[in-house]
């Protein structure tokens, strides 16, 4: 079971609790999330369902390495960040 | 009409008139940049906001603007394998994915609204604003991919005309590439707007109409035919619906502007809000004036009265200006976060704002 957190910064824009989910890869647990969470997912992908150019996401405090299919695996206790990197104004 | 609706990069705000004067009745969604606001025809307002590194979202109130419910964001179709899509100056590619929403008009067709964005494209509604289907027919033309990003990174469509003569008759606006036309509801498009000038491109490619820049292009409701365009390279017109067009010389103290306005009646009467060319866009020596034409642009008025004649540096954005159904009344709103309305066509102005955020549009709504 991995889990799954979210930026406080999203929770301004819509409800994202954490979740604790069983999935394989990174694509696999955020798609069990928006299955629960259906409203979170435009906020974290872009139309083609890849990771927005400026989100983080941290995989046991690794970078994802695969933004485009987020195909990187999980361990049992894996803990995933989705965060925003730093740009704007 | 009593309602302003102002997009700004920091929320919303919605005006309601009492008497001669205009007060913000609602400040909403605060924080986030709002890209573009229509008064849908059902009476809700509907907005898009560009939430930066969460993406595109759109908004409607039902309550004119007390509260607000997430809508569905136009959304691009899954490019598939394979395809190349590259500006063709920037040679980058061009993602399918909504970066900005750059125009908003509701069609006299029952729950039909149409919707440009950046990446060009033209999406329509048949639900008022519930779901979005982006118009193939426009964005796998082979001449789209021809267009290329102006100020933006990418290019977009800025303005669609409906024909109030007939529905299925659609004109949109594109930053760069020129005025497309459909005379099928959407099925097909033809390249148009012959006349326009483009001096940002080699002397025997300006006149090419798939190069050209219109900053925005509106129609006179009551003499569809007549088509005023403000340009990157100055102010055209036209007298067929936009097949042709022809450049407008007598503006002063410059045709260099991003907004226009036409009367919904007379199509002889235009607004503009005119500065520096083309790099420099602060108001020409620091005064801000509005000018106006009567004749069809045989001759502008220059006014001033009520607008700052010493340093001003308000720009007006694109669609930024706007004139209600009545044609008496104006408002436009500025980068200074500056707000003016008046209610004699122009002649005298009155500030309602010194303070708002940087202003993407003013719209009248009913």
């Amino acid at each position: 079971m991995a889990s799954v957190h979210f930026t406080p910064n999203l929770t301004r824009h819509t409800e994202c609790p954490t979740e604790t989910l069983s999935a394989d890869t990174v694509a696999e647990l955020l798609e069990r999330y928006f299955e629960r969470w259906p409203a979170v997912r435009s906020f974290v992908l872009d139309d083609q369902g890849e990771v927005r150019k400026h989100i983080k996401v941290l995989v046991d405090g690794r970078n994802l390495r695969d933004r485009r299919r987020l195909s990187d695996g999980l361990a049992d206790d894996s803990e995933v960040y989705v965060f925003q990197a730093l740009s704007g104004g | 009409m009593g309602r302003l609706v102002v997009g700004t990069r920091k929320g919303v705000f919605v005006l309601r008139r009492s008497g001669a004067e205009w007060r913000i009745e609602h400040a909403a969604l605060l924080g986030d940049p709002v890209t573009m606001a229509l008064g849908t025809p059902d009476g809700a307002l509907l907005v898009a906001q560009d939430l930066g590194h969460f993406g595109v979202k759109m908004k409607r109130s039902r309550d004119g603007g007390a509260t607000w419910e997430d809508r569905a964001a136009p959304k691009y179709p899954p490019k598939p394998e394979g395809v190349e899509d590259i500006d063709p100056t920037r040679r980058t590619p061009v993602p399918w994915d909504n970066k900005r929403v750059w125009a908003l008009e509701a069609s006299p067709r029952l729950g039909e609204l149409w919707c440009g964005t950046i990446p060009g494209a033209l999406f329509r509604s048949k639900d008022g604003g519930d779901s979005w289907q982006i118009v193939e027919s426009l964005w796998n033309h082979p001449g789209r991919k021809g267009w290329f990003g102006g100020g933006a990174d990418y290019p977009g469509i800025h303005s669609v005309l409906i024909d109030p003569r007939d529905e299925r008759t659609i004109r949109v606006g594109v930053s760069c590439g020129g005025l497309w036309t459909s005379r099928d509801d959407g099925a097909s498009w033809t390249l148009e707007g012959r006349g326009m000038r483009a001096a940002f491109m080699p002397p025997d490619q300006a006149l090419d109409p798939a190069f050209q820049d219109p900053h925005r292009i509106v129609q006179c409701k009551g003499d569809p035919d007549r088509v005023w365009i403000q340009h990157h390279n100055g102010i055209f017109k036209s007298d067929d619906g936009g097949v042709t067009c022809s450049e407008v010389h007598t503006a002063q103290p410059s045709s260099f502007g991003f907004a226009v306005a036409v009367h919904p009646e007379d199509p002889k009467t235009a607004w503009f809000v005119p500065g520096v060319k083309d790099e420099k866009r602060y108001p020409v020596d620091g005064a801000l004036v509005v000018t106006r034409t009567r004749d069809g642009a045989e001759s502008f008025d220059v006014l001033r009265d009520g607008l700052p004649q010493q340093h001003a540096y308000d720009i007006v954005y694109r669609h930024g200006l706007d004139i209600d159904a009545t044609g008496e009344t104006l408002a436009f709103g500025s980068t200074t976060g500056n707000l003016w309305v008046s209610d004699d066509q122009g002649d005298h102005w009155r500030q309602i704002s010194t303070s708002l955020p940087p202003i993407y549009s003013v719209r009248f709504t009913a």
